[in-house]
């Protein structure tokens, strides 16, 4: 649910980092904050528990500029990945436009994509929203483990899992050392606005 | 829900903002939806705030508000009220996607803040609830 103020011209699009806990969502932000900061004047707001934990969401604003004349804010959130979580994901939620899958390409966390993708097709059935319909990137993410011998899922086998049926544009990533980090973001945000774009304007 | 407000709209809300708050001495006022997005906001100038972080934080801390309501057996608490040493805010729901949120100083009562809210609340209500009725 884009917001458009047509008085002030501006269109807030609302995108959320979506997967499964210890996944690398809040990694992917951080990294995003840091390269884009010159052009970033907002904080980057983070709600944690002790262990460093998101414990509700972490958020990013930012500006792209003008399209048709309309000044494009993108809001970035990510949500808490842990399973007893559920509730705070539901909430951020509401409203999206817009999400990027951060799933997690070590084999061991393999069923946890699996069932993260499955929560948020249900957390987005309480909107009425089907995931098929909604602007969507996977990023499969850790793949840098792989220089120290931690056994990764190939792609083949996340696309198999995660991807097969909705057939969304994915990339490899890296969010720690920011591999596709950026290339998933601007992917999301053309999805997302070209969607904002057809719907109103 | 999808919704588009007109200038004319903006315009009205604007007013309502203006004349029920800003001009009793609210430091500053929001009217966000649930999703977090700004609607509008208007200030006396005084203090800039991170309006965007604001909103993001404020329909967050609402909607956990209202999940522990349920958890009571509430259906909502339609209001919250945080109080601080200088700054004080306060929070408002006026239909089931929007929200009013107010900051404001020791030099205002809360009774007298909470009086003029119910009122801007009312009359935002005329312009919000037919939006609701007519949303995808």
């Amino acid at each position: 649910m884009a917001f458009i103020n047509l008085k002030s011209k501006v269109i807030q699009v609302k995108i959320v980092y979506y997967g499964p806990g210890r996944g690398g969502k809040t990694t992917n932000l951080e990294y995003i904050y840091r390269r884009l900061q010159q052009r970033i004047q907002a904080e980057m707001v983070t709600i944690k528990t002790h262990g460093d934990r998101t414990l509700f969401f972490d958020f990013l604003p930012f500006d792209i500029g003008l399209i048709n004349g309309y000044h494009i804010k993108i809001q970035i959130y990510t949500v808490p990945g842990q399973v007893k979580y559920n509730a705070t994901r539901r909430l951020v939620l509401r409203g999206v436009d817009g999400v990027v899958f951060v799933a997690d390409a070590m084999t061991v966390r393999r069923e946890k994509n699996i069932q993260a993708l499955r929560n948020l097709q249900e957390n987005l059935a309480i909107y009425k929203k089907n995931l098929a319909a909604l602007p969507l990137v996977m990023q499969y993410n850790k793949m840098d483990l792989a220089e120290q011998g931690i056994p990764l899922l190939g792609t083949e086998v996340l696309e198999h899992d995660l991807n097969r049926e909705l057939r969304a544009p994915h990339f490899p990533a890296s969010a720690s050392r920011g591999t596709n980090v950026v290339a998933t973001l601007k992917k999301i945000i053309s999805l997302s606005v070209a969607a904002v774009r057809k719907e109103f304007l | 829900m999808s919704y588009t407000l007109d200038q004319r709209q903006l315009d009205r809300i604007e007013e309502i903002l203006k004349t029920e708050l800003v001009d009793n001495g609210v430091r500053c006022v929001f009217l966000i939806d649930m999703a977090g997005n700004i609607v509008t906001n208007l200030d006396n100038g005084e203090k800039q705030h991170d309006i965007y972080s604001l909103a993001a934080l404020a329909a967050g801390n609402f909607g956990a508000v209202s999940a522990m309501a349920k958890i009571i057996g509430e259906n909502e608490f339609s209001l919250l009220f945080h109080k601080g040493t200088k700054e004080n805010i306060h929070f408002n729901k006026i239909t089931t996607e929007f929200l009013l949120i107010t900051i404001f100083g020791n030099d205002i009562s809360l009774g007298f803040l909470r009086l003029k809210v119910a009122e801007s609340v009312d009359r935002l209500k005329k312009i919000l609830e037919p939006l609701a009725a007519s949303a995808s």
